[in-house]
């Protein structure tokens, strides 16, 4: 038996088992219980949403007035959200003025939106070229002439009484589809070699973009009726579109610019080298590359658009923020919580509206992510 | 590509047609009649109305009484004051507002930022909940719902919460002290300077320093107390002094003492909070824009966490973040006209609204509202363009 | 524009031919545009009980929607051809100078400098008004002289702005004003406490407490500082239509002091007073020279009822608003509204 000293004699005891790197535990562990500092964050996080969560339940839920409740019970001490008043003035939130008669005609149009607009954005379906040019071609048409009515026997419906949430959708959905192309010509025009076009383009940019949308739709409120010859006039409705709808270009164009700066030189010179004329270049080469760069900027601009539309109240529109603010102090309903509950119902229906954008942009922005980016 | 066409230009032409050169000035000439012929008409529409209704035009009514009072101003201002006081009024106003908005926004928004990419799930999570709340909401929605939240949660004047020091909170605002200072404060302000240019020259020196040996010399401490040694010196040896006038409970209202009103509050906090869920936002995309790489490698040097965000990552995370910080600025100080529908004496309001009321001069007076946008615009853009580039020199 | 410069030279050129003795067809731009496209578009406030506000099934109501359905009544014998373009005080003269809307019936002072300076014509006084003061009850204010250091609530771009402004200094008072753009953030802002006095013109105090949860929590202090004399306005250059809007206003008021009513104006068709059967066009024919129908008036009467029935309606004693005639009674029952006689 040699005795090499190297050579262990007896078992070393059995280690502790390492921490789980799985499960539950691990997972508080990594996620909640790093260290210290972590510890503590994370007990200020739980403190916060045990001060948060309660009330906001209370008044959103345990105390609340469901809708088909009366003013009484909204009217008592303490009371949590009236939605029985948010359901009781639905009609006018999403309508406005319309005519009760006539509230078919919104709703063919919300219909239609979503029966034309859902297939376009779902990208398995088939057509999208018809699909795309009866939304964005005939359905306008369609629209406008349904909505306004005084032909085909349909009574007429001035743009005054439109109002709530189909005006801040009318408003939004053209602003999209128009701001957008228009912002592309802008871009284009901002990085054209002619000097008159461009300097134009960079003009107009940098004056919408340096003032508030405010004072533009002050513009179209107050100083449009002077740039019009006597007697002609434009429709509120239209101002608060080309209001919006000029304003958002102004920043898509910057984000368009943005997208095409970030594409190789070479793709321009590759382009010219196969011989395509400017346009063939700009619509096969370039815009496809430099848009989707952009899609999170493009689509952050469209949101903001939305936002936007609840300014339109400065040119006398009653969109759907302005119509909540209408009822809020309705005599009808005057209860302690109704203007909260107002604006929250306002609140939510934007958050919707924005957030599902964004979620759909992230989607397409995993579609289109061809493995460029670093 | 400039190239290109100059070989183009010396092949031989077929048609006029196609030659981008000439195709090229003939868009533009196009164009151009077509805007000159806009703008003349658009010109001439103008003045034939402003005619047929009797009206003048001109800059002469800013010399004009202006007739209304403004109650929250950083001069004074009442109905004697002329209408171009009451511009000034208003631009201060909107400047005031946009700077606070500003600073309180760069810090939650930073804090935001850092939050969202935090390893801490709770702490990301609500950082996260945060954002896509408050930036998937209309501004003026959220600015009505502080404002009415904050008339309603504050008590009357009568009830007014009392903090040390005479301050008080009521539904007119925060009132506090208002310090009032004798001529002995010169040296004071001298010393101030004096303090400040120390200061600055130190830390050149210490920068020097540790370039040259790798000698850390703390700064910003040896300022603070060096400044703080230095005035208190001679606050005490000038005699200067200094009192407080406290806020006093009159019939209304509190007198005297220093007022924040409550509109201004609702717009400042409405306008820092929205704002800053965009900063986040922009600070999340330049601190991911750093490369993993460079955090490991501050790892391997050695470095805590706190110098290697410090002095890797958000040096260089910055050139990313300071162009879309720039712009968030500049939305807050547009978004801040929108303090006109709850009431903050801004430009919009005080010139736009009132004085545009008062005088019926709607050209000029949106042109020189949108002249001021304009130039807070270049302004920012200037000062912002400035700093981008000094960051950007730190580039090799 | 053409049409606007032939009437222009149209009605100068009437003005030299003044001898010719007889009844001339007014030419009024106005009135054809009115009649062409079917409806009388009327300026109105964004709501103002009592004055021009939606009801509950959205329709438009009030003191001034009566007179634009007066003018619709006179000219189409249909009152309801008319259509609303609710307008904020800062659009209200731009609107109505381009052409936007034919009449402007939306609580607007008639002051010297707009009447002068702004191309625009008043029609008439349909509610004299004045300014006042609303507090709460619990502040145990008795006069507008208490109010020193009193933070106040006001609408921007309004006479009332001015006036608070004036009265204060001229009695040396100390105040804080909040501004906002909107009439409905003004009264909310009061009503949750952030000022302690409300101002505007007293009969739009009223109405405004007539919307609070409590009305009897407020109290309307009994000093009016200022004139404020509501009517409708129109475009200058247009007599003919201004002096259709203006007869209306007059057929509203004569129809009250000569007692004919809505309910009673099929039977005094056959009366015997001279004065009323001008009125209602049995007599004499007043209304072609207006460029209406002979029966103008009656057309009024039938749809609108007299001034007295419309204000009552709306804003009189037995509304939420409760306003008493005051001043705006006839000028024989101790106002001074007066009609100058139809003939």
């Amino acid at each position: 038996m040699t005795d090499f000293a190297f050579v262990r004699s007896e078992m070393t005891a059995a280690q502790p088992a390492p921490n789980r790197s799985s499960g539950l535990v691990a997972w508080l562990r990594k996620n909640l219980f790093a260290s210290f500092s972590d510890t503590i964050l994370t007990l200020l996080g739980v403190l916060f949403l045990i001060w948060a969560i309660p009330p906001l339940y209370g008044f959103l839920i345990g105390r609340a007035v469901p809708p088909g409740g009366t003013v009484e019970m909204c009217r008592v001490e303490n009371v949590g959200a009236c939605w029985a008043y948010i359901a009781s003035e639905i009609e006018f939130f999403i309508y406005g003025f319309y005519p009760m008669a006539e509230y078919w005609r919104p709703n063919v149009v919300f219909a239609l939106l979503v029966l034309l607009g859902a297939p376009l954005l779902i990208p398995k379906v088939p057509f999208k070229v018809i699909n795309a040019v009866v939304f964005f071609v005939v359905f306008p048409v369609v629209a406008v002439v349904l909505l306004s009515g005084g032909s085909f026997g349909l009574r007429e419906v001035p743009t005054e009484q439109w109002g709530g949430l189909l005006v801040t959708l009318i408003i939004s959905v053209v602003g999209i589809s128009l701001s957008l192309p228009l912002g592309i010509l802008l871009a284009l025009g901002r990085q054209s070699k002619l000097p008159i076009i461009k300097s134009l383009c960079i003009a107009f940019i940098e004056l919408v973009r340096a003032v508030p949308l405010i004072t533009v739709l002050f513009m179209a409120s107050i100083m449009l009726p002077l740039f019009m010859p006597q007697g002609m006039t434009v429709d509120k409705l239209v101002r608060a579109l080309v209001g919006v709808t000029l304003f958002s270009s102004a920043y898509m164009a910057e984000v368009v610019r943005g997208g095409m700066q970030a594409i190789g030189r070479g793709q321009y010179e590759a382009a010219q080298a196969l011989g395509l004329g400017y346009w063939k270049r700009t619509g096969l080469i370039i815009l496809p590359q430099a848009l989707k760069h952009v899609i999170p900027g493009i689509v952050g601009n469209f949101i903001a658009l939305l936002k936007d539309t609840s300014l339109v109240y400065i040119v006398g529109m009653k969109d759907l923020l302005e119509a909540v603010k209408t009822k809020n102090d309705a005599i009808e309903w005057a209860s302690p919580t109704q203007s909260v509950t107002g604006y929250i119902f306002a609140a939510f229906i934007f958050w919707v509206m924005c957030f599902s954008i964004s979620r759909y942009a992230r989607y397409w922005e995993n579609r289109l992510n061809t493995g460029h980016k670093r | 590509m400039a190239s290109l066409d100059g070989a183009r230009n010396e092949a031989p032409r077929t048609s006029l047609l196609n030659d981008p050169v000439i195709r090229g000035i003939v868009y533009q000439i196009v164009v151009g009649v077509l805007v000159v012929g806009f703008i003349v008409w658009i010109v001439n529409n103008t003045a034939i109305n402003l005619a047929a209704q009797n009206k003048t035009t001109g800059f002469d009514f800013l010399w004009k009484t202006s007739g209304f009072d403004i109650s929250f101003s950083l001069f004074p201002f009442d109905r004697t004051s002329f209408y171009w006081q009451a511009f000034l009024v208003g631009l201060t106003n909107t400047i005031l507002v946009a700077v606070i908005g500003i600073f309180f926004a760069t810090l939650l928004g930073f804090t935001i930022g850092i939050a969202r990419l935090s390893s801490n799930y709770l702490i990301s999570r609500l950082a996260t909940i945060y954002v896509e709340t408050i930036r998937n909401i209309p501004l003026l929605l959220q600015l009505f719902f502080w404002y009415f939240a904050v008339l309603k949660a504050m008590p009357a004047v009568k009830d007014s919460i009392a903090l040390p020091l005479d301050t008080f909170i009521n539904q007119r605002g925060l009132f506090v002290p208002k310090p009032l200072i004798d001529e002995g404060f010169t040296f004071v302000w001298i010393a101030l300077i004096v303090a400040l240019v120390g200061w600055f020259l130190l830390g050149r020196w210490a920068k020097a320093r540790l370039e040259r040996t790798g000698k850390r010399f703390p700064v910003f401490l040896a300022g603070l107390f060096g400044s703080a040694l230095l005035i208190a010196v001679v606050w005490l040896i000038s005699g200067a002094h200094l009192t407080f006038e406290p806020p006093v409970l009159n019939r209304f209202n509190f007198k005297g003492g220093v007022e924040l009103p409550p509109e201004f509050v609702a717009l400042a906090f409405g306008l820092s909070i929205y704002t800053a869920s965009f900063i986040a936002e922009t600070v999340r995309g330049g601190i991911q824009a750093v490369s993993h790489g460079q955090t490991e490698a501050a790892q391997a040097l050695g470095l805590k966490e706190g110098d290697r965000l410090r002095l890797v990552v958000i040096p260089q995370a910055m050139r990313v973040i300071i162009p879309p910080l720039t712009s968030q600025y500049l939305n807050l100080t547009k978004n801040s006209s929108l303090g006109a529908a709850i009431g903050y004496p801004e430009l919009v309001n005080v010139f736009t609204g009132t004085t545009l009321n008062q005088t019926g001069r709607a050209i000029e007076v949106i042109a020189l509202t949108m002249l001021v946008y304009l130039t807070l615009s270049l302004t920012t853009s200037a000062i912002m363009n400035w700093y981008n580039a000094r960051v950007a020199l730190v580039e090799r | 524009m053409a049409k606007v410069l032939f009437s222009i030279a149209l009605a100068a050129s009437l003005g030299v031919a003044a001898t010719a003795a007889h009844a001339q067809t007014a030419t009024s731009a106005t009135l054809d545009a009115v009649k062409a496209k079917g409806y009388v578009q009327c300026g109105v406030t964004g709501g103002v009980p009592g004055f021009s506000a939606p009801d509950a099934n959205n329709n438009w109501t009030g003191l001034e929607v009566d007179f634009c359905r007066s003018l619709a009544a006179a000219i189409f014998n249909n009152p309801d051809s008319v259509r609303y373009t609710p307008l904020t005080s800062q659009e209200r003269f731009t609107a109505l100078s381009a052409g936007e809307i034919d009449v402007l019936s939306r609580t607007t002072t008639w002051t010297m400098s707009r009447d002068t300076q702004l191309g625009i014509s008043f029609v008439g006084t349909m509610f004299y008004d004045g300014q006042g003061f609303m507090v709460r009850k619990a502040d145990n204010i008795a006069s507008a002289l208490d109010l020193s250091g009193a933070a106040i609530c006001i609408e921007s771009g309004t006479t009332t702005e001015l006036n608070a402004a004036d009265y204060f200094a001229a009695n040396k008072l100390e105040f804080n004003t909040v501004v906002f753009v909107d009439q409905d953030e003004v009264v909310k802002a009061y009503e949750d406490g952030r000022c302690d006095v409300y101002t505007t013109d007293s009969s739009a105090l009223a109405a405004e407490r007539s919307k609070f949860a409590n009305p009897a929590d407020h109290i309307i202090l009994p000093e009016i500082i200022s004139k404020e004399p509501l009517g409708p306005v129109v475009r200058q250059g247009d007599s003919g239509w201004f002096n259709i809007a203006r007869w209306t206003y007059f057929a509203l008021l004569e129809a009250e002091e000569l007692g004919v009513t809505q309910a009673n104006v099929d039977e005094m068709l056959g009366s015997d007073n001279p004065a009323i059967k001008r009125l209602l066009g049995v007599e004499g024919d007043f209304g072609t020279p207006l460029g209406l129908t002979k029966d103008w008036a009656y057309q009024i009467i039938k749809h609108i009822g007299n001034y007295g029935e419309a204000y009552d309606r709306h804003v009189g004693p037995s509304t939420p608003i409760g306003l008493a005639r005051g001043l705006n009674a006839l000028w024989k029952d101790g106002g001074i509204q007066y009609s100058p006689p139809i003939r």
